[in-house]
């Protein structure tokens, strides 16, 4: 019973999905999916948070190594939720309502001064190692890897005004601008659609296999 | 002051380049560090300089100005933050060059995010809009000329419920008002009644998915903006105009900023940006210039 409830209901719900597209008629049962698929996944999210917290507080207790920053996490955790129901349930007493994550609120102050600078850099950090990454290791070693480099050098340089700030003593004609767009609308569009095409069609052989309960990894089955 | 000092600053950065030149040539390449320290250089010493960027307008973004010039004042435009603040130094000053525009020409914006903190960059986007003193003027109200619906997790699905129902996904906006009591959603049901829709997205749920269930389904005029990662998977879109246009990362944002004349972060960031581009293309050139060195080598 185990695998059987969770194949039957995920090959109900691909169906329904796969049918209301061409029958009109089922459009209501699809909405009464999508309207269980939001609050399944509101549901995860508490699920996250809870796990989040049992491995977080087993490590602290474990001594775990890095038990220091699983106190940081919890720490962070706990303040943030009790800044936010706080604001939140002082933001539905007021007339009018006002969210918790309005201008002024002490969210808005902890999501505006700590959360975004702390994982605006975290992102930073990647144009750091993308640049010691293409110093040592972004090489022209076959032809592949030089139409690759040689792409690459004129999209970095022409989506900037670099190259065309260079070429300015002799024309004002956005030269590798043009070049740059060119590479984005042919050779990419044309090598993403052959992607996209070629995803779909696994995306929709996998799904065809869910459905009829052949592919069944999703439940530790083989 | 502090411009020229930058402007010579960079200027001894580029010459020092020769320096790690030669060094990586003669078989001696410069420790990671080194490189992090230049990166750090051409974004930061930019920002104290005041020299303009000279942006050009793109035909994609050209094509997002055109499809927002036909819309009349009182005209409906959705706008989904898809993002959260890592991606924000590209798409926020997105964000806050459309709410400008939007408000400037009297368009009623409908927010909502399909990631949880899209709605509170929203309202930051909007906060730096309202300064505008032009705006500020309009005295514009909230509920009547602009509502924030929140976040509604269930990724791709809020988007194929909202086809039939808006009020579905958002039964109250982020202020706990119920939909039936705000002026701007009354005649409000689905797709059909709003006049454009705008994404702005780093990843999953967003452009993607709002065009295939948004624009493809049900009959949506969208135009997006993705961060420079995320745009070159886009382009399909763009081509077989299910996109009306789309804004490239930083470059995107500078080129809309200079388009509808509201120079932003966008414009400043860009100098920076074009600075780090200097400085990789010009570390690739030297590596590969090293690898070519010790391949003639050894053969």
């Amino acid at each position: 019973m185990r695998r059987e409830v969770p194949l039957i209901i995920t090959s109900i719900a691909g169906l329904v999905f796969a049918i209301s597209f061409f029958i009109p008629l089922l459009g209501d049962a699809q909405n009464r999916f999508s309207d269980w698929v939001s609050i399944v996944q509101s549901f995860a999210v508490w699920l996250g948070l809870l796990n989040l917290t049992k491995v977080s507080l087993e490590k602290i207790t474990r001594k775990r190594e890095g038990w220091q920053y699983a106190i940081l996490t919890v720490v962070s955790l706990v303040i943030m939720l009790a800044i936010g129901m706080f604001d939140g349930f002082s933001g539905l007493a007021q007339d009018p309502p006002v969210s918790y994550r309005e201008p002024g609120t002490n969210f808005d102050w902890m999501f505006r001064y700590v959360y975004t600078p702390l994982t605006s850099t975290m992102f930073a950090m990647l144009a750091f190692f993308v640049a010691s990454a293409s110093y040592r290791a972004f090489r022209a070693r076959n032809f592949e890897a030089t139409l690759l480099l040689v792409a690459g050098f004129f999209v970095m340089g022409g989506r900037v005004p670099l190259f065309d700030l260079l070429i300015r003593w002799f024309t004002d004609y956005p030269l590798f601008n043009q070049f740059a767009d060119w590479i984005m609308t042919y050779p990419n569009t044309a090598g993403q659609r052959a992607i996209m095409i070629g995803i779909a069609l696994g995306i929709m052989s996998s799904s065809l296999r869910i459905i009829l309960g052949i592919e069944r990894s999703h439940v530790g089955g083989q | 002051m502090a411009s020229t000092i930058a402007t010579i600053l960079l200027i001894l950065v580029g010459v020092s380049l020769l320096y790690i030149a030669y060094r990586t040539i003669t078989g001696r390449p410069v420790e990671r560090r080194i490189v992090f320290i230049y990166i750090a250089l051409a974004v930061a010493l930019p920002l104290f300089m005041t020299l303009p960027a000279p942006v050009q307008v793109t035909p994609d973004v050209e094509r997002l100005y055109d499809a927002l010039e036909e819309l009349r004042p009182g005209s409906k435009v959705l706008v989904s933050f898809d993002y959260d603040p890592p991606s924000a130094p590209e798409l926020q000053p997105m964000a806050v060059a459309f709410m400008k525009y939007a408000f400037k020409h009297d368009l009623r914006v409908i927010v909502m995010g399909l990631w949880p903190q899209g709605p509170q960059l929203a309202n930051l986007a909007i906060e730096e809009a309202m300064a505008d003193q032009e705006i500020a003027a309009k005295n514009l109200e909230y509920g009547v000329d602009y509502v924030n619906l929140g976040f509604q997790s269930g990724n791709e699905f809020v988007i194929q419920a909202m086809g039939t129902q808006f009020k579905r996904m958002f039964p109250q906006d982020d202020r706990r008002i119920p939909y039936d009591s705000i002026p701007l959603m009354a005649n409000v049901t689905n797709f059909s009644n709003v006049d454009f829709v705008f994404n702005l997205s780093s990843g999953k749920p967003g452009t993607i998915e709002w065009v295939q269930i948004a624009v493809d389904r049900f009959g949506a005029t969208m135009g997006a903006g993705n961060t420079a990662v995320q745009a070159p998977q886009v382009y399909p879109y763009l081509r077989a105009k299910q996109l009306h246009g789309l804004l490239g990362g930083m470059s995107g944002a500078a080129e809309f900023e200079k388009i509808v004349e509201e120079p932003g972060d966008g414009t400043t960031f860009i100098l920076s940006q074009m600075f780090a581009h200097a400085i990789v293309i010009l570390f690739v050139i030297i590596g590969n210039a090293a690898f070519f060195t010790e391949r003639r080598k050894q053969e």
